[in-house]
């Protein structure tokens, strides 16, 4: 039927156990420590059901008793964004990190677990990332409706277009690319999330009809011109959400409406 | 005109932001609590689609097809007349959504495409690829952001509602909530409560549902004197991956755009699914189903998958049968089902492009909830529900995608009505008699009591325990001596609950004292969801008893209700408005039988279905909603409809031609 290599590559010699090395904060501004646990290797075992397993008895691999390390995690499908951290040195998911993967790239038996370090860091692996909510307001997307009232149908689109729209409405504001990017730093840049949200509202029919509030949005001091192009963004994007395109089909929009918009005011 | 009305919404999912979008849109106020942030809720895991009858394809579809696909689905247990206002906004919502700007799939001319989903004949989904609950909660998310920058709408994300502030007529006047963070309780006023908190998946430990469905808002609600509605109707979704850390569904939609289930008919067979030839496999879903197929509702595709592993028939002999799409275009399954197919490959590894998928049944949805009557009033006045955590769409099972249209029309009949209690309610001297500061040193206490409290029980443990018995024993197949020894084992792991000790000294951002309060209600709530199964002596829907295989409406065509009490929930029994379908027999083996529900009595519901066969619509007319006798209920205002009409008045003359 098919030849193609579509099994996955297992570990062969898996381990007896696989430790985790966990950055620890009791609250916000205290300092920061390191923890490692020992869980007992598992097929199928990803960095949330080791939380889990270590939450129930947290106890630390020189049978030190300690407080649970505390994370956040909701949907454990990839879709709500919660349990972003730092694993083993990059920004991810922890629902979807597999302990076979993590053991079979970085070889060893050891995981380690950092918060995002570009948020406020509440406890454990825990942040607050308020601010990316704050930048969807700033920008304003959403499209103005007229009334939720029945007013029919919405505007015809293209399969093609539909598409493109699709890739942006994927991004569920998790801030691997805010944690990925070299420009962003005390909450100084919009970034890429908020920028690809514009460009998938300005795509939109009706959405273009308010297309210059938004691009005002990202052209203030912490908008679109921050952007350096390092294009660390797209590479760490879980959802593979074309953010560079995004950053550049806004930033052509902004810089005509910069030069040309005070004609139509 | 009254001023300053200030309504609560619990829970920011589809429900509560479709409520809290149409209280804002109003000219109200809204304080919106959620656990996680709104837009992290679980809706975001829906992936099929969003159901309503378009009829784009020409299929001769209409809401009235819809309803009675819904209620025959459901097994003739839901009262009718709500269903059938779901099914007559259905279209209308769609299109507001499509309006809101949700990259809908598209037809070559540029109109929405369906798709075909489980219990119908019809395409009836509308769907962004395979991910439709994470666009149309995005939607709404849009939009209630636009009102809270507004000013409209305050969001308390990171709170969890702890109870409800009743005063001494046992009126709702708010609620108390505790921040996650600090652990501090504080009394939210309100002139009414509107609870759209979803499901209680993890009463049954793993489940497709997301790590904030433990039900425990609701469970609080149900021990202040809420009823609980059919809470042992439990779906389990036939086809979800089996984790670790919980069971990630597989959408119907794989069996929507053709997947197949099947096992090997030998199954000790070592070769690999792809080099067993057809005739060696075996495709008991069609066989047995020729109509539907690998689309017969949910309960059933689950038990026939259930009962052919536990004959030692799955893959390997073990818990797994295959779901297979390879025999489709790799292109077109990235197409249209591009996100649930790299959940499972980033999960399991495989591309199920070329590799068929090994699934199982999972525990999915609650048919049942808190009790609600037409208008989503809950039996406490001024507290309402909507969503996945009322009772009132679904019967016995629910279909495949209608789910998210039974939330935002559960938020979008909750808000006006709600609105519509709150401008006439007698407000008094609530806030000031005290009752939101007892409430709140009441709910403080159980609090210090909580954390002071020492023992040798560890409160996961618990969790864990009472999952795999409620897992074990009261989901797809039932008896009644297993669920008895779930209700004490239940009794027992209650017992055991009162000494467990909080093992996090550092009580900032703990996890630790939400959960045990969780857990405490879930306790609660299980001891509904199996006493209600151990009482229905009969199978109807997802409820099946291998001991009475037969669905007996004389004695249980009726909505279990169950009322807290110290000792244990309370039953009685509530009987079911069917006035508009005739009960039949429920019979996925032949199409034809399906068809039964009679012209007359669509006409008869308002609701008449086209004369003839199916039709292809003519030009330009097939995106309007056919045959909806009357525009959608709600409009910018809240009060008028369309032809002159305003809901309550519409509703009063419903209620004065039942009698």
């Amino acid at each position: 039927m098919n030849e193609a290599n579509v099994e996955k590559k297992r570990l062969e010699n898996p381990p007896q156990t696989v430790d985790f090395r966990i950055s620890r904060r009791e609250k916000l501004d205290a300092p920061q420590y390191t923890e490692t646990f020992t869980v007992p290797y598992r097929r199928n075992l990803n960095v949330i059901s080791a939380l889990m397993e270590i939450r129930k008895n947290p106890v630390t691999k020189d049978g030190k008793q300690t407080t649970p390390p505390v994370w956040s995690m909701n949907c454990l499908e990839q879709v709500c964004g919660i349990c972003t951290m730092v694993i083993n040195g990059r920004v991810r998911q922890s629902c979807s990190a597999l302990v076979d993967d993590l053991l079979l790239a970085g070889g060893g038996n050891t995981i380690t677990l950092e918060p995002m370090s570009k948020f406020p860091n509440v406890r454990d692996l825990t942040v607050d990332r308020t601010q990316m909510f704050d930048h969807l307001k700033q920008t304003k997307v959403w499209i103005e409706l007229d009334g939720t009232h029945d007013l029919g149908p919405g505007p015809r689109m293209s399969q093609e277009d539909v598409q493109e729209r699709y890739a942006y409405s994927r991004c569920m504001t998790c801030g691997c690319c805010l944690e990925a990017c070299p420009q962003y730093y005390d909450d100084n840049y919009i970034g890429p999330q908020a920028i690809a949200q514009v460009r998938y509202q300005n795509m939109h029919p009706s959405g273009k009809m308010t297309r210059d509030a938004r691009l005002e949005g990202v052209m203030g001091d912490n908008g679109i011109q921050n952007c350096g192009n390092a294009q660390n963004c797209v590479q760490v994007c879980p959802m593979s959400i074309p953010l560079t395109r995004a950053i550049y089909e806004t930033n052509r929009e902004a810089t005509i409406y910069g030069l040309f918009g005070w004609l139509r005011k | 005109m009254a001023t300053g009305i200030k309504i609560a919404v619990v829970g920011g999912g589809l429900a509560g932001l479709a409520a809290a979008m149409k209280i804002a849109e109003a000219g109200h106020d809204v304080d919106l609590l959620s656990v996680v942030p709104v837009k992290r809720s679980h809706s975001v895991c829906a992936q099929g689609g969003i159901n309503g009858a378009v009829n784009t394809k020409g299929e001769g579809d209409s809401p009235f097809k819809h309803f009675d696909d819904t209620v025959y689905g459901g097994d003739f247990l839901a009262n009718q007349p709500p269903v059938k206002a779901m099914c007559e906004m259905a279209p209308a919502i769609i299109y507001l959504f499509d309006r809101m700007g949700v990259p809908f799939s598209r037809t070559p001319e540029g109109l929405l495409d369906f798709r075909r989903f489980g219990g119908t004949l019809h395409h009836r989904t509308a769907f962004a690829g395979a991910s439709t609950g994470q666009q149309l909660l995005y939607a709404l998310d849009e939009q209630v952001r636009r009102f809270e920058t507004a000013g409209k709408v305050n969001k308390y994300e990171g709170w969890e509602m702890m109870s409800l502030v009743l005063d001494d007529h046992q009126v709702c006047r708010g609620l108390i909530a505790m921040n996650l963070q600090t652990l501090d309780l504080r009394a939210f006023n309100a002139d009414a409560v509107i609870m759209a908190t979803g499901g209680p998946g993890l009463i049954f430990g793993k489940s497709t549902n997301s790590m904030v469905c433990t039900g425990s808002a609701v469970s609080a609600c149900y021990q202040q004197g809420a009823k609980y509605a059919n809470g042992e109707f439990i779906q389990v979704h036939p086809t979800s991956i089996p984790g670790e850390d919980k069971l990630r569904l597989m959408s119907e939609s794989a069996r929507g755009e053709g997947g197949r289930v099947w096992v090997p008919k030998n199954p000790q067979d070592k070769r690999g699914p792809n080099d067993i030839p057809e005739a060696e496999r075996n495709y008991f879903l069609e066989e047995k189903y020729p109509a539907y197929g690998n689309l017969v509702p949910r309960d059933i595709a689950t038990r026939e998958i259930f009962q052919v592993c536990i004959e030692g028939g799955g893959v390997g002999g073990e818990n797994q049968v295959y779901l297979d799409l390879t025999h489709i275009p790799a292109e077109t399954l990235t197409r249209k089902l591009g996100a649930i197919l790299e959940i499972y490959e980033m999960f399991v590894g495989d591309d199920p492009r070329h590799m068929p998928m090994r699934i199982f049944p999972g525990v999915h949805y609650s048919m049942g909830g808190l009790w609600v009557d037409f208008e989503q009033r809950t039996n406490i006045p001024g507290l309402f529900a909507a969503g996945e955590c009322d009772y009132s769409i679904h019967g016995a099972n629910r279909l495949g995608a209608n789910s998210l249209v039974s939330c935002v029309y559960g938020g979008f009949v909750a808000a006006p009505s709600a609105i519509d209690y709150a401008k006439n309610v007698e407000r008094g001297s609530s806030e000031t008699n005290g009752i939101h500061a007892a409430e709140l040193k009441r709910q403080q206490e159980i609090n210090d009591n909580l954390i002071r409290q020492t023992g040798t029980e560890n409160q996961y443990q618990i969790h864990e325990e009472m999952g795999k018995w409620m897992t074990d024993n009261v989901t797809v197949v039932r008896y009644n001596d297993r669920l008895k020894a779930t209700d004490e084992k239940l009794l027992e792991l209650q017992d055991r609950s009162k000494r467990i000790s909080i093992n996090d000294s550092n009580l900032w951002a703990t996890q630790a004292v939400p959960h045990a309060r969780q857990l405490k209600n879930m306790l609660e709530l299980a001891r509904v969801i199996t006493l209600g199964a151990l009482n229905r002596d009969e199978s109807r829907g997802a409820h099946y008893k291998p001991d009475f295989p037969d669905r007996n409406d004389e004695r249980f065509m009726k909505t279990t209700i169950a009322e807290w009490s110290a000792e244990s929930p309370i039953l009685s029994y509530e009987a079911v408005d069917v006035g508009l379908i005739e009960p039949r027999k429920r019979d996925y083996t032949k199409g034809k039988a399906k068809a039964a529900a009679t012209a007359e009595e669509a006409k008869k519901s308002g609701l008449p279905v086209p004369d003839g066969a199916a039709q292809v619509p003519t030009p330009y007319t097939e995106q309007k909603p056919q045959n909806v006798g009357r525009e959608a209920t709600w409009v910018k205002d809240g009060e008028k409809i369309v032809d002159g009409e305003s809901f309550k008045e519409l509703k009063d003359r419903e209620r004065e031609e039942k009698r």
